[in-house]
């Protein structure tokens, strides 16, 4: 067995690649803006789905972090390093928070309560500002990146103590620190998500959206890796070591995820549409109307049966080729999912400006973004050998032998 | 057919006899082992067909008692919902779904294992019994092209076998 787990050369040529692809996307993203008309609005909202989308993936790397540590399962050791590197982009994302700060009134409708046309809905919004103002939203976002940050900080250090001194105990801090770390994370990505999303629509509120949105990072991120994985899987080191039973165990958990999505969702849509209530069916019925409806049918059908019926194929999992393409179809539909969620709740009366023709500066929004990203992520998984190849469970992982 | 200790070595007999071509062959264990099924050379059943057939015929009832008493038998307006409402309909279609299939897992893997099965060859062998308990067999059958009985017997002997027996069909 080749005993250097060092990452290929070409890493850097992919990460020179989507850094061109970025690039491309935020000379489309700035163009589009400045067609648009309305340059600083359409920013900001181009910006806030781009952010929500990146920061899910990243969040997904530190979510799915703790679990492979409390697991003790052994495909996560095989894409540890992929976790790190992905949950260390929270640095990049803490410093990226920054312009939805700035542009916080173009954004959110509850910044700025006296432009609010509707009066029933501004003296509803007005009881609601002590949770929702400025200074708190700030000053919470801080709070949340101290304590993603913490995490991701100290699970690393553990990591590199394990690669330089090869002690077991430090798996064992890794998992004291993931047990009650995995439930602040599913706290913190709950009030982010109400913070960030559900807010855009100061009236609405429904208390499964942090576990819609933790699932949908979940399924965002395990796309994600599977793509990685597949581009790692064809060059030294890694050709050795990932095998069909690991994409096999990829699969299934990419599986498990779409079903919790799909189940939160429709869990979400037949407690609001069979209560029918005033203040949480318009958030619904804004999205079965025009385009939205049509939008909402595709991801019932492409966020969940397909790839649902396709990942039940025992041979589809085991065969990275293909599950590549369901990664893809995934990857893609989560962000469907985050424009059909967010961008209806900013086209009311207070921004009037955003149009049919102005949702593809969304998606170059998102491209440029992903560029800095995963420029970011395959940087940071440049740095050290791709496997953690001193865990004691590292031979029992990459052995072709018995499964789990 | 040969008895072993071990789910390894089992394994690895089983290996051994698939390679040696040997095609109708059986291994028992008393408890699930992924690859020793795959060992022998046995990748395909057909329950995942009848599990199918199952749950769709289970959404497709779960949904044809539900138009039934809600739209045409007993039609109720509440709350002005169409009486076709399917949200509400869905979680009942899961269940059905679901019950059918579990019947069309079971089912179909009795009748496709052919059980109840009261008396097997096998059962002759008075160590067999040991096969719910802690020990692993592979049984070569008379059936296999390649079978001749001394060189089946020696064959199994060589791969380490606690004990090798001939099982009277």
């Amino acid at each position: 067995m080749n005993k250097n787990f060092a990452a290929p050369s070409e890493l850097g040529r992919l990460q020179s690649l989507v850094f061109g692809v970025g690039l491309f996307g935020l000379i489309g993203w700035v163009v589009g803006l400045v067609l648009s008309g309305h340059a600083r609005e359409m920013f900001f909202h181009t910006y806030l789905v781009a952010y929500v989308f990146w920061v899910g993936i990243a969040l997904g790397c530190l979510g799915w972090l703790m679990i492979q540590y409390l697991g003790g399962a052994t495909w996560g050791i095989v894409i540890r390093r992929i976790l790190e590197s992905g949950a260390h982009t929270l640095i990049l994302m803490a410093v990226l928070f920054v312009p939805i700060i700035v542009g916080i009134k173009d954004i959110y409708q509850w910044a700025e309560i006296d432009q609010i046309a509707n009066e029933e809905l501004r003296t509803l919004v007005a009881k609601k500002t002590a949770w929702l103002n400025p200074g708190f939203f700030t000053l919470r976002a801080v709070i949340y990146f101290a304590i993603l940050l913490l995490l991701t900080i100290v699970l690393r250090r553990l990591s590199h103590k394990l690669d330089a001194t090869g002690d077991p105990q430090n798996i064992g801090s890794a998992q004291n620190w993931s047990g009650p770390g995995f439930l602040i994370y599913g706290l913190v990505c709950t009030f982010a998500s109400i913070d960030w999303v559900m807010s855009l629509d100061p009236e609405w509120f429904s208390s499964l959206f942090g576990l819609l949105t933790i699932a949908g990072q979940g399924v965002a991120s395990m796309a994600l890796i599977i793509m990685v994985c597949v581009v790692l899987a064809k060059r030294e080191p890694m050709n050795h070591i990932l095998k069909p039973k690991h994409f096999h165990d990829f699969g299934k958990l990419l599986m498990a995820l779409v079903c919790v999505w799909a189940y939160f969702s429709f869990s979400q849509l037949l407690i609001i549409w069979s209560g029918n209530l005033p203040e949480e069916i318009p958030w619904y019925i804004e999205r079965f109307k025009g385009p939205w409806r049509y939008i909402g049918l595709a991801l019932i059908g492409l966020h969940f049966l397909l790839p649902f019926f396709l990942l039940l194929s025992r041979d589809l999992k085991k065969n990275s080729r293909r599950l590549v393409m369901v990664a893809w179809l995934i990857i893609v539909m989560r962000f469907v999912d985050l424009f059909w969620v967010i961008v209806p709740s900013m086209e009311n009366d207070h921004h009037q400006a955003v149009k049919l023709s102005s949702y593809p500066i969304y998606i170059l929004a998102t491209i440029g973004f992903g560029g800095i990203w995963l420029g970011w992520f395959f940087w940071q998984l440049r740095q050290r050998d791709l496997v953690p190849h001193r865990d004691p469970q590292f031979e029992e992982a990459i052995s072709g032998g018995s499964h789990h | 057919m040969a008895r072993f200790d071990t789910p390894t070595e089992v394994v690895r007999a089983a290996r051994a006899t698939h390679d040696a071509g040997y095609r109708k062959v059986n291994a028992y264990s008393p408890f699930p082992i992924e690859e020793l099924s795959e060992a022998i050379g046995f990748h395909k059943d057909h329950v995942s067909k009848t599990v199918l057939l199952g749950g769709l015929t289970g959404a497709a009832a779960g949904f044809a008692l539900q138009y039934f008493t809600s739209v045409i038998d007993y039609p109720i307006n509440v709350g002005g919902r169409p009486l076709l409402s399917l949200p509400s309909f869905v979680p009942i279609i899961f269940e059905t779904a679901i019950l059918l299939a579990a019947f069309g897992a079971a089912l179909g893997m009795i009748i496709m294992n052919r059980l109840p099965q009261p008396y097997h060859p096998v059962f002759n062998v008075p160590s067999f019994k040991r096969a719910s308990r802690d020990a692993f067999f592979i049984c070569i059958k008379s059936e296999d092209p390649m079978f001749d009985q001394a060189g089946a017997r020696n064959f199994l002997t060589g791969l380490g076998a606690k004990e090798v027996t001939d099982v009277e069909a």
